[in-house]
């Protein structure tokens, strides 16, 4: 029964042959809640705040790497709000000041709460996540890495060592619902990328079923309803559709935080005015003024 | 790498407040909280919740703002830990900040004040010059039951004059 400390991915494996009930801890504001209120009794834990090739960021070419133990506070930074600032509004979002310089995107991965702000964005980002054991790496989908509620297909000894996204990728928009601007977890998140070159939107939805939703007819249908050269929506009667083929996407639940009724009203609110905000920042206009993104 | 096994119990060493500190036979899932409270006799960090969501624990560590109880506390070895009892020159004294709390009626029971008053260190360290959003962003994290807020805010505004002055 020991914490190890290890300063490299090889220390932290070794961790595990030593210890192979072992438990990862990141930034541990969803594992010390679970120790701090006797749900969780690790037998022995393996800290990767000193990982090396967890911290930090680079760019590859198009893409940029980020380490599983960069922060929301690091993805809120001045570049990386730039190269990924649906990921970084997302950040903004996460808890309080204190949790967004602990929380880090491994620990949402590994965690993987329906409700997890940076999911939908890096479910609309079509990220691949890296994990890595003593056996090797593997690239994953964000649908092949979590499986259901809290459940993922990590192995044992298994560590999320980074997350590949394309590098400003079109113009990207994340919206959340809950009781307050701070401190709040999801009612509904919904991020959306629209991918200006590729003539393509997706819409990824957050809260709302199991897994994040990516809501593929909605995104099939605007995307052959937008006008690329001139980005704008010819026919404004097409957004309603959109909004509906997007609330038919949710497969939202009643618990103690809202009903599946508001949670599907919800993610059609944010993604149409997601949608309004991407269209108006390019034509000159404020998202307000686009009269049907209200 | 790690800390030593006793048995089933851990010893390790903490930096608290410039000072070495020893954690003797300590259960490995304690946070840091219970530790500097418990353990270490610095009884300035609060416990409201052990969850994340009042800040009245809140500390600085290796120079960022964290909750201490969601940290654990055999996983800060080697960490530069600051908490609101580090904050001042002396034991009997202020900081510009606690004298801003106290001048401006920032406190009233003063059960969030510490975690308030680290927060605000922080802020006024980083950004010495916040708008009233970010006052407000930057104390998003911490929770008082008892002042509405109003005088927790002029006496933030009032911190930052005294340190332009
Ligand atoms: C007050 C409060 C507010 C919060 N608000 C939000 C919010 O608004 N939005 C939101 O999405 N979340 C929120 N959270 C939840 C939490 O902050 C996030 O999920 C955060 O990203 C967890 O990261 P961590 O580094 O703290 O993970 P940890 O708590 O250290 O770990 C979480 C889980 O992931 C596993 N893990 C960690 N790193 C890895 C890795 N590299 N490889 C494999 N497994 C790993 C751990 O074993 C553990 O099971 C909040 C939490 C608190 C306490
Ligand atoms: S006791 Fe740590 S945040 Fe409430
Ligand atoms: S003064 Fe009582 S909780 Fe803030």
């Amino acid at each position: 029964m020991t914490v190890f400390v290890p300063a490299c991915l090889e220390e932290a494996f070794d961790a595990f042959d030593k210890c192979p009930d072992a438990q990862l801890l990141a930034g541990g504001t969803d594992f010390m809640v679970e120790v701090n209120f006797a749900l969780r009794r690790p037998p022995a834990v393996v800290c990767l705040r000193k990982v090396e090739e967890l911290k930090g960021w680079r760019l590859e070419h198009a893409e940029v790497v980020l380490g599983a133990g960069i922060t929301y506070a690091e993805l809120m930074g001045p570049q990386l709000s730039d190269l990924l600032p649906g990921l970084a509004q997302a950040s903004r979002t996460v808890g309080s000041p204190q949790i967004r310089n602990a929380g880090t995107l491994g620990g949402n991965l590994g965690t993987a709460s329906p409700a997890g702000d940076s999911l939908p964005v890096l479910a609309a980002l079509d990220a691949r996540i890296v994990v890595a054991s003593k056996k090797g790496r593997r690239s994953l989908g964000l649908d092949e890495l979590i499986i259901g509620p809290k459940r993922t297909t990590l192995g044992p000894g298994e560590v999320i060592v980074e997350v590949r996204v394309p590098a400003a990728l079109g113009s990207q928009e994340f919206l959340k619902v809950g009781t307050r601007n701070a401190m709040v977890i999801a009612v509904a998140n919904v991020a959306l990328v629209v991918d200006w070159a590729g003539q393509s939107v997706r819409c990824a939805l957050g809260s709302v079923g199991p897994v994040v939703i990516r809501a593929r007819d909605a995104e099939e249908f605007i995307s052959s309803r937008i006008d690329w050269a001139r980005r704008t929506l010819t026919d404004e009667g097409d957004v309603a559709e959109f909004t509906a083929l997007v609330r038919s996407a949710a497969r939202p639940i009643d618990d103690h935080r809202s009903t599946a009724d508001y949670r599907r009203h919800a993610v059609g609110v944010c993604a149409q005015r997601a949608l309004g905000r991407v269209l108006a920042d390019h034509n000159g206009g404020t998202w307000e003024q686009t009269s049907w993104a209200s | 790498m790690g800390a030593d096994i006793v048995g089933e119990l851990i010893d390790y060493q903490l930096r608290v407040n410039g000072h070495e500190h020893d954690v003797a036979e300590a259960w490995l899932g304690e946070n840091l909280l219970y530790v500097l409270r418990e353990r270490l006799g610095l009884p300035g960090s609060k416990n409201a919740c052990e969850q994340g969501e009042c800040g009245s624990c809140s500390v600085l560590m290796d120079g960022k703002l964290v909750c201490s109880c969601m940290v654990l506390a055999a996983s800060a070895v080697g960490a530069d830990i600051v908490t609101v009892e580090g904050l001042s020159a002396g034991e009997n004294e202020l900081s510009d900040v606690q004298a801003a709390f106290l001048a401006e009626g920032g406190v009233q029971c003063g059960f969030c004040t510490p975690g308030f008053v680290v927060s605000v260190h922080d802020l006024l360290e980083h950004n010495p010059d916040p708008t009233e959003l970010e006052v407000r962003e930057a104390v998003s994290g911490n929770l008082c039951r008892c002042t509405g807020y109003g005088r927790i805010l002029a006496a933030v505004r009032a911190a930052q004059e005294t340190r332009q002055e």
